[in-house]
């Protein structure tokens, strides 16, 4: 018995949904972010495991991963400087109280 | 990797419920603490993950990055909103809560039967990589990935530049606003005493 792709793949489908199940219905705006940090921790874990059992010669997907670690990292920042920018307007962190932009 | 199979699939199996469990907190715990400290378990758990799947490299930078700068950052920005309120009940919520859920685990079926069914065209891996992760890592790098690497540099400068303009506390005196200038904003900014008057003092 081995580590297989398919085992790798479907931890990785499933932490998608936890991800997408959290993005959807919670309501603190900064659990909102970590919920946005496990989608794109599914998506590099798919990345490596595509990494190591389909390109194990050149592995480019661990060079996707390295860009994906880049991207997460400026968009918590500026994700967060938004969150901290917008409880100061609006004195709540309340993702039902958003509501600038209905009319 | 020189250990033996058994020991890499039990770790495997091991870090994949740990992490699950960690991110099923994440989402459901109702203290948003809990939720920060349980986030870095799974960067934990997907960094041992990595280095299961040979790549050394990336695991090491997920436990910098996501353990040392982004955890460290979301439990900054709990520091900062730090205000505790009881959301109001709204009516109808629950609804959208099973429906994401059913959709969710609908998504959840559809991904595994999609890579249960694919057959995929696996190779052995190669032991003349693995060994040199971060040489090939390099290379490619400074060779065929050098534009979005450059770009990535950029990013990152545009990042940090937006986040401070974001999140900084701008007072803007009056003898500056009476200028009228074609990058003056149509709205004013907020007294200072108001603004501290809001941030709950």
């Amino acid at each position: 018995m081995d580590i297989q792709l398919q085992y790798c793949l479907l931890i990785a489908a499933g932490l998608f949904c936890i991800g997408i199940y959290g993005l959807i219905t919670s309501r603190n705006a900064v659990r909102v972010l970590m919920s946005i940090e496990l989608l794109l921790n599914a998506v590099n874990l798919n990345l490596m495991a595509f990494s190591n059992f389909l390109d194990s010669d050149e592995i480019k997907g661990q060079v996707f991963t390295v860009f994906v670690l880049t991207v997460a990292a400026a968009e918590a920042a500026v994700g967060l400087a938004i969150v901290l920018a917008i409880y100061r307007n609006r004195d709540t962190v309340d993702m039902e109280q958003f509501n600038l932009l209905k009319w | 990797m020189n250990i033996a199979e058994g020991v890499q699939v039990v770790s495997f199996f091991i870090l994949s419920a740990t992490m699950l469990a960690a991110a099923l907190g994440v989402v459901l715990l109702s203290n948003i603490v809990y939720s920060a400290f349980l986030l870095g378990g799974v960067f934990m758990s997907m960094a041992g993950i990595y280095l299961l799947l040979n790549a050394d490299f990336v695991a090491a930078a997920q436990v910098l990055i996501y353990v040392g700068a982004i955890n460290v950052l979301i439990l900054f920005a709990i520091m900062l909103v730090n205000k505790r309120e009881d959301f109001s009940e709204l009516p109808g919520r629950w609804i959208r809560k099973i429906s994401t859920a059913v959709v969710c685990a609908g998504l959840f079926v559809l991904l595994g039967a999609m890579v249960i069914v694919t057959p995929w065209a696996i190779e052995p891996p190669s032991t003349a990589v693995v060994r040199e992760t971060t040489v090939v890592i390099g290379k490619h790098l400074f060779s065929d990935f050098l534009l979005p690497f450059e770009l990535a540099s950029v990013l990152l400068l545009m990042a940090m530049v937006g986040a401070i303009i974001l999140a900084r506390r701008d007072f803007i005196p009056e003898q500056i606003q009476e200028r009228e200038t074609a990058l003056t904003l149509p709205e004013r900014p907020r007294e200072l005493d108001a603004l501290e008057g809001g941030t709950g003092k």
